[in-house]
């Protein structure tokens, strides 16, 4: 065997090319992941930590704990999709009549990974991870239904984001856009790794979310506190139900279509090929039966957000909940009917895109119903201008315009025209960033105190707000411009004069987008140094009126000492108004609580590992990483004991401690909130 | 006493959906075996849509007598996904007929 042959047997097609030397930006960029990653590990290690965090955090099957840790992979990866946006917009304002700063090859690359980053390793771990914090508190739960599953789903779709990140050092990640249509996606025009970095880490991580569509599904269904009927749910949940129902069934559709597309690249079939009877619309057609579903699943749970701030910081019964209920389910049923509008270009005769069209215009009306039940929930309401509701208030003024271009684009004719320019760019991000980012950050302030028993900075809440709101519209509103003049999509370098000053108003934007995440970043750390002006351990820093409240901040391993009984919808707020809220039951009992398990980091690993392994066609890592998943799943399977037991006394010191936390906390009013009189104790006060 | 008469009733349950199960199989096969021993008997549209419907109500038995699902109140948080699924696989398979039979006649018809 010569020393090629056994290079290849050990590392496929690993080698020296690989490292990132060709281009200073990729070599930055590839240190700066490096260094990160080191100097994480280095910190960790400096601290003594990594036993704390394996115990306490990766093996955790709490679902907060997996929760919060959804969240945190999630800002770590906006923070590289945002930077790779900034550079992009960068280089259009650069490049007109020039080659700019960015080689093609390398700006399909950023808007590749951009795309695939923001969906699926920003907007579905955020959700899945506020989902996972806050579904089982409202509806009365000890945990979700499958813990462990819950951990691996976690591992999963962690193991994904690790092979976009090792894209950035080792070899080049795919040029075919966030959806990675063949045929140039396939073998013959693309015979570099990029694109199965692509298939790997979109397949671990649609994995993940398949897992994760389930667990909460079962949860809502089987795990509501007694009394907590379906139509007593916060709408939150009602949300997160739809958006798991969607996930089960869209998420399968892109699995099946990336597993298709690994067999033409790996084993030489010909599903989407141009030759041999391969037919690539069937590509187009299956990706997007699970991308419109998808951008259902990214809107409900923001949708639920907004109804959780907008009805709390009104003070007031959410406006037309059954509406909204109806017009959650009317959205998932609808979101299974428009696929085909994006790719009404593709061919298919004027019958087909009429009818997609129609059906397209359709989700306008719940979705129109939703913001008139918000804004009514608004009306006469004691409404309080706190960071999530400013979010929630840009967000009523900005999605209905996403909404407008989208109803402009449902017609074929109109499609037609503006199809592939920037109009289509200013339309989705006009919908995901004032809908989803807006209302995942005003979840992330609503229930931080609840996850780690102190609140958010306001100050830097509200400068984070402002310059999310203007670069958003400085960077996106322009693209309308641009778009309707024609100037294409996911183009480096331009020669028409009358497109620079908009892309020159559109980097701008980008850069206070930029400097908005800077300044989360800063709010954190100035929240964690003033933590203790802002505890709010007794748990009700927001006076709320759902069961997430009724507990202590941040909440007890069991949520719940005991069950909770509901008697209405607001189920909480009924509670405070009874005098039933914060009272001491008869006895405790013991708690089982699922016991940690070490399933979730080593799937994840391991997935990781097959992932790589199979990029790089590294044969003996991809069959290690594929049977330590399936020996783990096995063996898991013979543990007995799977929880742990706290007991009674354990409990009743807990929920002393708490209550006693309750008693001191004067009670604050609604105008003191944002104030250091807020201790986590409402105040009862007339409507 | 009652819990044999339990017992009976769903002996007697199971065996309705087995001969159910039993007689709607065999009418698929026969059918099949029907128009390849004795050609002509009967056309390939008939076999096709005997096939179908069988398949289709093979699925209702299924359903009823294996599976426990009935129009029962405390069925209908099952019956209803169950519908629900139906009908977002029925919208998949069926749209996706549709559009790629539509882009093959438009595109392919000629190979």
């Amino acid at each position: 065997m010569s020393g090629a042959d056994l290079w290849h047997l050990l590392f496929g097609k690993l080698s020296a090319d690989a490292l990132p030397f060709y281009s200073a930006i990729a070599a930055t960029a590839a240190g700066v992941v490096v260094c990160g990653a080191l100097g994480a590990a280095l910190l960790i290690t400096w601290l003594g930590r990594w036993r704390y965090l394996w115990r306490e955090w990766f093996t955790s099957l709490d679902h907060k704990k997996i929760g919060i840790m959804y969240v945190v992979l999630s800002l770590v990866m906006l923070a590289r999709a945002v930077v790779e946006a900034c550079m992009m917009r960068m280089q259009q304002a650069v490049a007109f009549d020039s080659a700019g700063f960015l080689p093609p090859d390398h700006f399909a690359q950023l808007f590749t990974t951009h795309g695939t980053i923001m969906i699926f390793f920003m907007a579905m771990p955020f959700l899945t991870g506020l989902i996972n914090f806050v579904m089982p508190l409202q509806i009365g739960a000890r945990d979700v239904s499958f813990p462990m599953m819950n951990s691996v789903s976690l591992g999963l779709t962690t193991a994904g984001a690790g092979l976009m990140m090792v894209s950035l050092v080792l070899g080049k990640f795919s040029t075919g856009g966030w959806s990675g249509y063949p045929p140039y996606t396939e073998l013959g025009f693309n015979p570099g790794v990029g694109p199965d970095y692509w298939i790997w880490a979109v397949t671990l991580s649609s994995l993940g979310s398949t897992l994760t569509g389930i667990n909460f599904a079962v949860t809502i269904y089987k795990r509501r506190a007694p009394g907590m009927t379906l139509f007593r749910m916060p709408l939150f949940c009602w949300t997160a139900l739809c958006a798991s129902i969607l996930m089960i069934f869209a998420m399968p559709p892109l699995t099946v279509a990336t597993a298709l597309l690994a067999c033409d690249r790996y084993l030489g079939m010909h599903f989407f090929t141009n030759s041999l009877g391969g037919n690539m619309m069937n590509f187009a057609n299956l990706f997007w039966l699970f991308g419109h579903p998808e951008v259902y699943i990214l809107i409900l749970p923001p949708f639920g957000v907004w109804s959780e701030v907008i009805a709390n910081f009104s003070a007031k019964y959410l406006y037309g909940y059954r509406s909204l209920v109806y017009a959650t389910m009317a959205i998932a049923v609808l979101s299974f009917t428009v696929w085909v509008h994006h790719f009404f270009t593709m061919g298919q005769s004027a019958d087909v895109n009429a009818a997609f069209g129609i059906a397209t215009m359709l989700i306008g009306i719940p979705t129109g119903v939703k913001i008139y039940d918000w804004m009514l929930t608004l009306f006469r309401g004691r409404v309080r201008f706190t960071v999530p509701m400013l979010y929630a208030l840009a967000f009523l003024l900005l999605f209905p315009l996403g909404g407008l271009t989208g109803i402009l684009l449902a017609n074929p004719a109109v499609d037609y025209q503006v199809h592939n320019t920037l109009f289509l760019v200013a339309h989705f991000h006009n919908m995901l960033i004032p809908g989803l980012l807006f209302g995942m950050l005003a979840g992330y302030h609503y229930w931080f105190p609840k996850a780690f028993g102190f609140r958010l900075d306001e100050v830097w809440g509200r400068i984070a707000f402002a310059l999310w709101v203007a670069g958003f519209v400085l960077a996106f509103m322009p693209l309308y411009a641009l778009g309707l003049m024609a100037m294409p999509r996911r183009t480096d370098a331009f020669f028409e004069a009358a497109y620079l000053p908009y892309t020159l108003v559109a980097a701008f934007g980008a850069l206070l987008i930029l400097a908005a995440l800077v300044s989360l970043c800063v709010q954190v750390w100035v929240s964690v140094r003033r933590r203790r002006e802002t505890e709010v351990f007794a748990g009700d820093p927001w006076n709320g009126r759902t069961l997430e409240w009724a507990t202590s901040s941040p909440p007890p391993d069991y949520n719940f000492a005991v069950l909770p009984q509901v008697e209405g919808r607001d189920a909480f707020w009924l509670m405070k108004q009874d005098g039933r809220a914060y009272r001491t039951p008869d006895r405790y009992e013991d708690i089982e609580v699922p016991r940690n398990s070490a399933m979730g980091p080593v799937v994840g690993m391991a997935g990781a590992a097959a992932g790589f392994a199979l990029v790089w066609h590294i044969g003996w890592l991809a069959i290690i990483g594929v049977l330590t998943m399936g020996g783990a799943l096995i063996a898991r399977s013979f543990v007995r004991h799977t929880t742990r037991t706290i007991a009674a006394d354990e409990v009743r010191r807990i929920e002393a401690r708490w209550r006693d936390a309750v008693a001191a906390s004067p009670g604050v009013t609604r105008d003191d909130e944002t104030t250091p009189a807020n201790r986590g104790h409402a105040a009862m006060e007339v409507a | 006493m009652n819990r044999r008469d339990d017992y009976r009733r769903e002996l007697r349950a199971y065996l309705t959906g087995l001969g159910l199960a039993v007689v709607l199989s065999v009418l698929a096969f026969g059918a099949v075996g029907l128009a390849e021993g004795v050609p002509g008997a009967i056309s390939r549209s008939t076999v096709v849509w005997t096939i179908g419907l069988t398949a289709a109500v093979q699925v209702v038995v299924h359903f009823r007598y294996f599976l426990h699902i009935d129009l029962t109140r405390s069925k209908r948080d099952d019956l209803q996904l169950i519908l629900f699924s139906a009908l977002i696989v029925l919208l998949m398979v069926a749209g996706t007929l549709w559009i790629l039979g539509d882009l093959r006649d438009r595109m392919m018809a000629v190979l």
